[in-house]
């Protein structure tokens, strides 16, 4: 079994490029100013990393208060019945939605590994504006930073979707810090978004036809669409909400004749299609490691491709789902239900392809497929209670229950963060050229697995019995789902601190990486590991994305390389920015 | 098989080639699609506004007709008229860098970042003659009187128009015995009876009877439309300012003037929202 050659003690003949690009330049400067696309992927992974530990925080902490019905960390006494008590426990949840879905779902995949492997899968030496990607990274950090400024004067507790008029009106934290740093975040997602498209578009070197962009690369091109036309809808809103908080114009506040459910549908038509956002490149990141890791070509490859720009369009059509209950018409109400299910159509394509992939492939378990079967496994429980929160009658009776919180997580976590964490093993030794510790990888990734579900599947269940979501304390009824969801919650800490500490171990003292360990077939497993400077010295050949014909194991690399041309006969090599209009 | 050619046999390359691409051509296109890439997530970012303006003119016809007075024609009429000469003078100005003329590109240029000072020198006009008449969003909406041609009876103006409660403060700590934002003035929801009372009878450019409730709205819709708008004004300027500096240093020429063109693209897109905001919060009938 291949596995084993990884156990190996390292061979001595893998050649140590010792010009790379995390040894080009050296000094704090020569980071802070880069414009190589691979250092500037580095410096989002470190900020996400960073921004995800504070948000696995604040969710730590709301565990540990719905430990007792009553609260544990914040309740009332005898003496005070006052329900102001309970505000940290409202800022947590404001701070935990905001800091996870804007500063580590929507830039983790996309901007982080996005840009690291974009222009490797694609031949190219960058993306198309250098400069502006470095723009979009520090955007990033201010609107970040805004956040962090928000929190220490005086924390929002109006929840991630800032729903008017109490953002507005009524809530004393500092909401516009707050709703400024997500503005800004966008600004660096829109940047991101046109930078990918552009780079899709114009880089791509001349054999590589549209039906031979790899997978994870159809994803990210679906995302950018959304992020380039959903997000300035969403920075729209918020600027109003700024506006309106500043000078009470009045659009979103029946108190000024305005409309409250105005906000809620400008906010939606962005933030749903923001969770394909997050979802789509972790469905590409999912394609890639499936295909390398069962040895076979991507099964229905085109449907693979397509669905994704399917998911993208469809996704825009469904915000209102998020509105069932809150007085649109029932007309809107049906088609809103019937364009959400088709949202299904898309997806399923996606997870049956992937599963015929396995079927007769040569499934290779090392860590990034352990991870893409608890995709599997998770991204189907999320997809299908997807559908009944699609459902009009079942959507009412669990509406903004734990049943939606669980819906939500299994996706956004089980699907996009187990995608993220997946892809961060599966790239790892491009990156940083270190290999990782197979055996640790794998006991991390079934621990997260087990602490998941013990977290997240107990509260499908006390959703369905009517546990309230945002809320700081229960009746005790549902202390047995709450106390496993905490306990859950711990496991899966202990599991991220196991994976970063194997990471850790990796870059001190992990063996060297060769370029191919895995036996990928797409572009950035052609140059070293960790890449050159420049990436390629010469335009690479392009073949089908996923052509495993010529890989061949090489035991002295201790990895996979080519053996021959990857062309079909009577294609020559091609030659960049060529003959294409 | 042959090797492709190395990236370092290309023959020199031209100083504005960046490192990453492999022809001036594929670099301008790249760059071409950026920047209507770009104004796509422009028109996006009005699109909101303008979705926001369209239900609310749908659901109340009578505050945009009776508050549309207010606001000046022909100040409009030469803001519109300032614009769209400067989108002539800045399709010119790409035209001179294209053919080299670098005297005249320069000129241009500086009548374009002009006519954009101008346009904001008349929208300072009107703001502060806004300002001045209280005509303002919110609770700040206080007129001194109607809007010029409207007919209204003094003794229908209706009470809360006139006494309405000050805005609620935010509360700090959380007070959950009852709301402190006072309950909506007045006004049902939907078609506004006094709009079905008042335009059979009258032509409907003409506003007859007492003031409409919730005419402040009309005032969120136009200082959040032109301000945003006003913005991009700035912002074009500064391109604008920008790629003069470097067009006097005779940067342009045949060769390269992406920098022109694509400022060139973004000023007109700043003219062409301001040519749909003018009828939409001016010319109302």
């Amino acid at each position: 079994m291949a596995t084993t050659a990884f156990d190996e003690t390292p061979p001595d003949g893998i050649p140590v490029q010792e010009d790379n690009y995390l040894t080009h330049r050296r000094g704090i400067a020569s980071w802070l100013l880069t414009l190589d696309h691979k250092r500037i992927g580095v410096m989002y992974l470190v900020t996400v990393l960073a921004a995800f530990l504070l948000g696995g925080i604040f969710a730590l902490l709301m565990r540990t208060q719905l430990l007792r019905p009553e609260g544990l960390l914040f309740h009332m006494t005898p003496e005070s019945q006052d329900l102001a008590v309970y505000r940290p426990f409202n800022q947590l949840f404001t701070l935990h939605g905001v800091v996870m879905i804007f500063l580590v779902l929507i830039p983790g995949t996309p901007a982080a590994l996005g840009n690291f492997v974009l222009p490797l899968m694609l031949g190219a030496k960058d993306v198309a504006f250098p400069r502006l990607n470095l723009w979009s990274y520090y955007l990033f950090v201010a609107g970040a930073l805004l956040a962090v400024v928000s929190i220490l004067i005086n924390a929002a507790d109006t929840g991630w979707t800032f729903y008017t008029p109490y953002s507005t009106e009524r809530s004393a934290g500092a909401v516009i810090p707050l709703v400024a740093g997500a503005f800004v975040i966008g600004f660096s997602s829109i940047f991101t978004g046109i930078n990918f498209i552009v780079t899709i578009h114009k880089l791509r070197p001349a054999g590589m036809k549209w039906d031979r962009v790899p997978l994870f690369l159809w994803g990210l091109y679906a995302t950018a669409v959304i992020q380039v036309v959903a997000t300035p809808v969403l920075g729209m809103t918020l600027l109003l909400l700024i506006v309106e908080r500043l000078f009470h114009v009045g659009i979103f506040n029946s108190y000024y004749g305005g409309d409250p459910l105005l906000f809620q549908h400008f906010f939606w038509f962005y933030s749903h299609p923001a969770v394909y956002i997050m979802i789509l490149p972790a469905m590409g990141v999912m394609s890639e490691v499936i295909a390398t890791f069962c040895r076979r070509e991507i099964f229905g490859y085109r449907f693979v491709a397509a669905s994704s720009v399917a998911i993208a369009l469809i996704g825009f059509l469904v915000w209102g789902h998020h509105m069932f209950p809150n007085g649109q018409s029932g007309p809107l109400d049906a088609i809103f239900s019937a364009m959400t299910m088709l949202v299904a159509i898309p997806s399923g394509v996606k997870v049956w392809n992937w599963l015929a992939t396995m079927y007769k492939g040569s499934i290779v378990l090392l860590t990034p497929m352990c991870y893409a079967l608890c995709f599997l496994f998770l991204f189907a429980i999320g997809g299908l209670t997807g559908l009944f929160l699609a459902s009009l009658a079942t959507n009412f009776h669990v509406h903004d229950t734990y049943f939606v919180v669980a819906h939500f997580h299994y996706v956004m976590i089980g699907g996009a963060l187990f995608m993220f964490i997946g892809g961060l093993h599966y790239w790892w030794p491009k990156i940083t050229g270190r290999m990782y510790n197979e055996t640790v990888g794998r006991i991390g990734c079934l621990l997260l697995f087990v602490g998941f579900n013990l977290t997240f599947f107990p509260q499908f269940i006390i959703g369905t019995h009517g546990m309230p979501r945002r809320s700081a304390s229960y009746k005790p009824m549902f202390e047995t789902g709450h106390v496993l969801s905490s306990v859950g919650a711990l496991v899966q800490f202990l599991a991220l601190l196991l994976i970063a500490g194997c990471f850790v171990y990796s870059l001190c003292r992990g063996r060297k990486a060769p370029a191919n360990p895995w036996g990928g077939t797409t572009l950035e497993w052609a140059c070293s590991s960790p890449p050159p400077h420049d990436n390629f010295d010469h335009p690479p050949a392009v073949a089908g994305p996923y052509d495993r014909t010529a890989i061949a194991w090489n035991p002295a690399l201790g990895g996979y390389e080519r053996t021959g041309s990857p062309l079909p006969p009577g294609e020559g090599p091609g030659v960049r920015g060529a003959s294409r209009s | 098989m042959t090797e492709p050619a190395a990236y370092t046999e290309k023959p020199a390359d031209p100083w504005h080639l960046a490192h990453h691409f492999s022809s001036p051509q594929q670099q301008f296109d790249s760059g071409k699609l950026g920047i209507w890439l770009f104004l796509t997530t422009e028109i996006l970012l009005f699109s909101g506004l303008f979705c926001a303006y369209a239900v609310f003119r749908a659901n109340h016809p009578e505050i945009f007709v009776y508050a549309h007075a207010y606001l000046s024609k022909p100040l409009g009429a030469l803001n519109t008229m300032i614009l769209i000469f400067s989108s002539f003078t800045m399709a010119s100005a790409v035209r001179a860098a294209q053919l080299g003329q670098t005297r005249w590109l320069v000129r241009l240029l500086a009548v374009t970042l002009f006519c954009g000072g101008a346009f904001l020198g008349v929208k300072f006009i009107e703001y502060k003659a806004k300002w001045e008449e209280g005509l303002l969003t919110g609770g700040d909406y206080r007129p001194e009187a109607p809007p010029p041609g409207a007919v209204v009876p003094p003794e229908q103006k209706p009470a809360a128009a006139t006494a309405k409660p000050q805005a609620a403060a935010p509360v700090q700590g959380l007070v959950i015995e009852r709301s402190s934002i006072p309950p909506a003035a007045v006004g049902p929801s939907g078609l506004s009876p006094q709009w079905l009372a008042n335009t059979p009878a009258h032509p409907a450019d003409r506003w007859h009877g007492p003031e409409p409730y919730n005419v402040q709205v009309f005032f969120s819709f136009y200082f959040v439309m032109t301000g945003l708008h006003g913005i991009h004004v700035l912002g074009g300027m500064g391109a604008i300012a920008w790629v003069l500096v470097r067009a006097r240093r005779g940067e342009f020429g045949p060769r390269y003037f992406s920098p022109v063109d694509f400022t060139g693209l973004y000023w007109h897109l700043v003219d062409l929202i301001w040519i749909f905001l003018f009828p939409l919060l001016y010319l109302i009938t």
